[in-house]
């Protein structure tokens, strides 16, 4: 089990695009400190010969042919879009 | 070396997670739905169109077709993916293996080049992202694309020159268009390739540090994206600099790369099973029914023309490329028995009349049995060359049967009235004793000097058949 | 007839049947009350009252032409405000989605028009449905109305508030690990969590997709079989949900008796208990036994893993979830941004809460490079482990009872510890790790007066047995009829 010190919020908070406060960093990284702790005793179990469980159930083969159904209209996909400009939603200029 | 990753649209009616029309050119954003807009609540369902065109891509590469697959998603933001994450993936693809077959250019045009393997690291199954069209100050962003089923199919890092990546490129897209897989056009994105290319100095057994190159979104770029790399490369080492791991953006209308990001900011794509999904099961009969479905690849087909037709390679390398040409072909060569010279008229005039008129073979006039019909014309005299080409615009024009043309226009051969004709040979004959001494001595083409002048005492319009056995007929009685 | 807003369904639809109220009347009783009380416990995000009042009138014509769609029909029903009804706001009680309204309808919605309901109100919720108090809600926390200083419970605190308050006739809420149940518990009121599968998740906003399911809260158990049955079946939209030939569970009812084997997870009543819930559910469990039910004890030993193995995968598929909301196609854009990432990492700062950044951040950390093995593979794993350990019981007895919840409701902002919170879940999370079916039913009053509810937990897509045995239960005792003085 990999050790909670490890835990860099900074690093952590940059993947999932949060932008947190000071304050916010020093609680949750005590407050998940807890919990990754309390998580620690998960390396106990022998989990060596156990399958793991995506599903609660595991059914395979859920498709649908490939008949195209009617979509939203421009005006349905756009209508919640907090900017937009010739039925495209303006986002600031991508570098990449 | 040279690794190729190779995106390439599923020709599908819907999309491959989600049930609204796929398309492209459309206005924007009016081929989307809660799905493809990543909106609160939307989920996936499987397309079985999109799994089956996997399948049979796996099939016909050779490929091992995995008994289980399932889904994964690839974490992380950018505005062209609407759920920010995609669906992909990761530990379990739907193909491993396999090999795509190249031909490399050979010594002269006429002249078949080496022949060889690229191995394939693995084909999976994902979801195309949205399009971003860059203005001065902002981006747009257009979803009609997102959702569109899209292979990645991997090849190991084996190639050696933007040469075989060519010839991989070239051989893989045939592949995906003769399997009903793809229309590969990459004009419209329908194809995509980015390259992993790393050097190794002469006498170096590791690799050197992989340089991703995105953006080579044209067959051409694609050949000249990797020679600039190399040369890059190459120029880096010779003063005295380090590869850096990162990824490169070609430009092809500058002929420039530069760096998107250095390894240090390779992304991690948090992949996990994706919940949404369950996993895919596919077993034997469901493979033995796509394989019934796989047709005969263009280099296997190029084999089988050069032994069966004994046709030359410049014929067999142009028809094989595509797969109605060459089924065109087959039908045309069956008919009429001669498979060279049916061969010559769909390589030399119906290929031009086809280019210059812009029509696609489908909606050409000239089918097979026309065409068969044209060839015997000619085979047995009763057409001649200059006169069947006549007569060949004339029926890629109207659809007429050549032989209601050649009636009709007066371009069939002159008929047979022997006596004048045995008349001409034996005055030909007569004329040149030197041609007749060389024949008797076992020098066969000497013929060819009596066949001049009796052509032109018919003015041109004799049947040469039938020159051609009244000449030897005369000549054994001499 | 007297008391309208307290009636279950099968008396509101008997009387709508025999004319003797009509749906628009019926309708216009939970408005009144919505007003009257909803600025106390503020249960509801939003309401429309010209809407509902257009769909129970549409009700009424098609009674009077002899066209009614069955319990249903005419009957208030209100839903969480994280299942989307074209037209209707979609909050998730996040202000990332504060000005969000649905294109579309969840499947669910659709079988609720379907059976004629009348669709009432954007119920309150913990943010995301992230939490066990409806505290996490950017609308302010929702209030129990059996105590006006306490949570309802959640995170379908609002749901549960909102019947118990008499503003509505039936609710749906989602329970991911235990967000029905829970608020069922501390509401006094029949909250069942369907067997993963069995409801269709389109239209959901999803928290956690592999725990998440949509379930009903009722007065009694026959008006949660009624539900039920309007929202149970396969959706081709939903590629978890289950190929199950659906029952007729209302019908079922009568005709399962028992007696049943009833097994007493051990692991569910240790230390932390309280003590008063802990007798509740001991007479329950004599109650049974005096009704020729075989009792016995069962062990679910990895039961001290649940609640590591939830956080892990509930965060972890959260985190991925939840990456959608950035503020570029819909819901919460930071006016001041530098570049494309500043406007992801303040739209989404701004428009998320506390708690539900929390949960992100460890979602993210528990999947990413280095530790996705350590984690949240190893919690798939104990998952599996956890799953067996109920599948095994099942192979000596029926259904299990427990107590839903360890503690009866707590008060507004007394627990301010993730942790603590968390631990409230612990009778309940097991159950979606598992996929089985469970519903908690009024069992008791605290000396205080809190309600106190017990849990069943029944065997996969076996609701027509969870439900009978919950209705022995509920007609030998009068927990259900009594109502909060608002």
């Amino acid at each position: 089990m990999s050790q909670p010190t490890e835990f860099n919020i900074d690093h952590v908070a940059q993947l999932a695009r949060l932008a947190l406060t000071p304050t916010e960093k020093a609680q949750f990284a005590q407050q998940l400190g807890d919990v990754l702790h309390h998580i620690e005793q998960l390396g106990k179990v022998d989990v060596s010969s156990v399958e793991p469980a995506a599903h609660a159930f595991a059914v395979y083969n859920v498709w649908a042919d490939d008949i195209p159904q009617p979509g939203l209209t421009v005006d349905a996909a756009l209508q919640n879009a907090p900017a937009q400009r010739d039925h495209m939603i303006v986002v600031p200029k991508v570098v990449e | 070396m040279i690794g190729l990753e190779v995106h390439v649209q599923i020709k599908t009616c819907s999309k491959v997670f989600t049930r609204v029309a796929t398309g492209y050119g459309e206005p924007p954003n009016t081929l989307t739905d809660p799905v493809v807009l990543g909106l609160p609540g939307a989920l996936p369902v499987m397309n079985k169109a999109a799994l089956d065109a996997s399948i049979k891509a796996g099939l016909l590469l050779g490929c091992e077709i995995a008994p289980v697959c399932k889904w994964d998603r690839k974490n992380y933001f950018y505005p062209d993916s609407p759920k920010n994450y995609q669906i992909s993936q990761y530990d379990q693809p739907i193909c491993l293996g396999g090999s795509v077959e190249i031909e490399l250019p050979g010594a002269a045009r006429n002249l078949m080049g080496e022949h060889r393997q690229v191995a394939l690291t693995r084909i999976h199954l994902e979801e195309d992202v949205g399009k971003l069209n860059h203005g001065a100050t902002d981006s747009l962003i257009d979803f009609n694309r997102a959702g569109t089923p899209l292979m990645e199919i991997v090849s190991e890092p084996v190639m050696h020159s933007a040469e075989e990546a060519f010839a991989y490129l070239t051989s893989l897209r045939a592949t995906m268009i003769y399997g009903g897989i793809s229309d590969c056009d990459m004009e419209k994105g329908q194809l995509r390739c980015d390259a992993n290319i790393s050097i190794r100095p002469v006498g170096q057994t590791t690799l050197g540090t992989k340089v991703e190159l995105k953006n080579l979104n044209s067959i051409s770029y694609v050949s000249a994206g990797i020679a600039h790399e190399i040369k890059r490369q190459i120029g880096v080492l010779e003063r005295g600099g380090t590869i850096v791991q990162e990824t490169r953006d070609f430009d092809g209308t500058t002929g420039t790369s530069q760096s998107l990001r250095s390894k240090e900011m390779a992304h991690d794509y948090r992949y996990f099973p994706d919940p949404d999904l369950m996993p895919v099961k596919i077993d034997a009969s469901w493979q033995d029914r796509l394989r019934a479905d796989c047709p005969e690849l263009p280099f296997p087909k190029q084999r089988r023309f050069l032994e069966r037709y004994q046709i030359p390679f410049t014929l067999a390398s142009v028809l094989i490329w595509d797969r109605g040409l060459a089924d065109y072909f087959e039908e045309t060569a069956r008919l009429c028995g001669k498979p060279q010279m049916a061969g010559n008229w769909i390589v030399n005039d119906l290929l031009r009349e086809l280019g210059a008129s812009g029509q696609t073979l489908a909606q050409s006039k000239v089918r097979p049995s026309h065409l068969a019909a044209l060839v015997q014309l000619v085979d047995s005299g009763a057409v001649l060359t200059n006169a069947a080409k006549e007569i060949f615009i004339a029926m890629f024009a109207s659809g007429e049967t050549p032989g209601a043309i050649a009636e009709r226009s007066g371009l069939k051969a002159a008929p047979a009235d022997t006596g004048e004709l045995e008349q001409w040979c034996r005055d030909a004959i007569t004329a040149s004793p030197k041609a007749l001494a060389e024949f008797k001595a076992g020098k066969d083409s000497a013929i060819n000097a009596f066949k001049g002048p009796v052509m032109k005492a018919a003015k041109g319009k004799a049947n040469p058949k039938l020159v051609d056995e009244t000449l030897r007929r005369l000549l054994a009685q001499m | 007839m007297a008391d309208l807003i307290y009636q279950p369904i099968t008396q509101l639809a008997a009387a709508l049947d025999a004319k003797q109220i009509s749906a628009v009347e019926l309708t216009q009783a939970v408005i009144a009350r919505t007003k009257a009380v909803n600025g106390r416990l503020n249960a509801f995000n939003s309401f429309d009252e010209a809407d509902a009042l257009a769909q129970a009138g549409a009700s009424d014509a098609r009674r009077a032409a002899g066209q009614g769609r069955g319990a249903l029909d005419g009957i208030p029903v209100g839903l969480k405000d994280v299942i989307a009804v074209q037209g209707q706001p979609l909050t998730a009680s996040s202000r990332m989605l504060a000005k969000f309204v649905s294109p579309y309808d969840a499947t669910v919605t659709q079988q609720l028009k379907r059976a004629g309901a009348v669709l009432w109100g954007r119920l309150n919720c913990d943010e995301f449905a992230m939490g066990s108090s409806t505290e996490n809600s950017a609308f302010g926390p929702a209030v129990n109305p059996w105590d006006l200083t306490r949570v309802p419970g959640g995170s379908s605190g609002g749901s549960a508030a909102a019947l118990a308050a008499g503003t509505t006739v039936a609710t749906l809420g989602s329970d991911t690990g235990g967000s029905i149940r829970q608020p069922a518990a501390f509401c006094g009121l029949v909250g069942l969590k369907p067997t993963y599968g069995l409801v269709s998740r389109f239209g959901l906003v999803a928290f956690a997709s592999s725990l998440d399911q949509i379930g009903p809260f009722a007065r009694t158990v026959e008006d949660a079989a009624i539900v039920l049955g309007a929202i149970a079946g396969h959706d081709e939209r939903d590629s978890t949900s289950y190929r199950a030939t659906i029952p007729n569970y209302r019908a079922e009812l009568g005709g399962r008796r028992g007696p049943w084997k009833l097994g007493i997870p051990k692991e569910y009543f240790a230390a932390g208990l309280d003590p008063e819930i802990g007798a509740a559910v001991e007479r329950a469990i004599a109650f049974y036994r005096s009704q020729g039910c075989e009792v016995k004890p069962v062990s679910l030993p990895h039961t001290q893993y649940c609640l590591d193995t939830y956080y892990i995968i509930a965060t972890a598929e959260a985190s991925s979830n939840l990456a959608r909301y950035d503020g570029i196609r819909y819901g919460h854009r930071a006016a001041q941004a530098s570049d494309l990432v500043d406007l992801y990492a303040r739209s989404r700062a701004e428009g998320f809460g506390a708690e539900v950044k929390r949960r992100i951040i460890l979602g993210t950390y528990v999947l990413s490079s280095g530790y996705y093995d350590a984690y949240y593979l190893r919690a798939q794993k104990v998952r599996t482990l956890i799953r067996e350990d109920f599948l095994r019981a099942y192979q000596e007895v029926d259904a299990l009872l427990t107590p839903t919840s360890p503690i009866p409701a707590f008060k507004i902002g007394e627990k301010s510890d993730p942790l603590a919170m968390y631990l409230c879940d612990i009778y309940t999370i097991g159950v979606n790790l598992a996929g089985l079916p469970a519903l908690s039913v009024p069992c008791g009053f605290t000396s205080g007066g809190l309600p106190i509810g017990m849990q069943l937990i029944g065997q996969p897509f076996n609701e027509s047995g969870l439900l009978a045995i919950a209705q022995a239960y509920e007609r030998a005792h009068d927990w259900h009829t009594r109502h909060p003085s608002l």
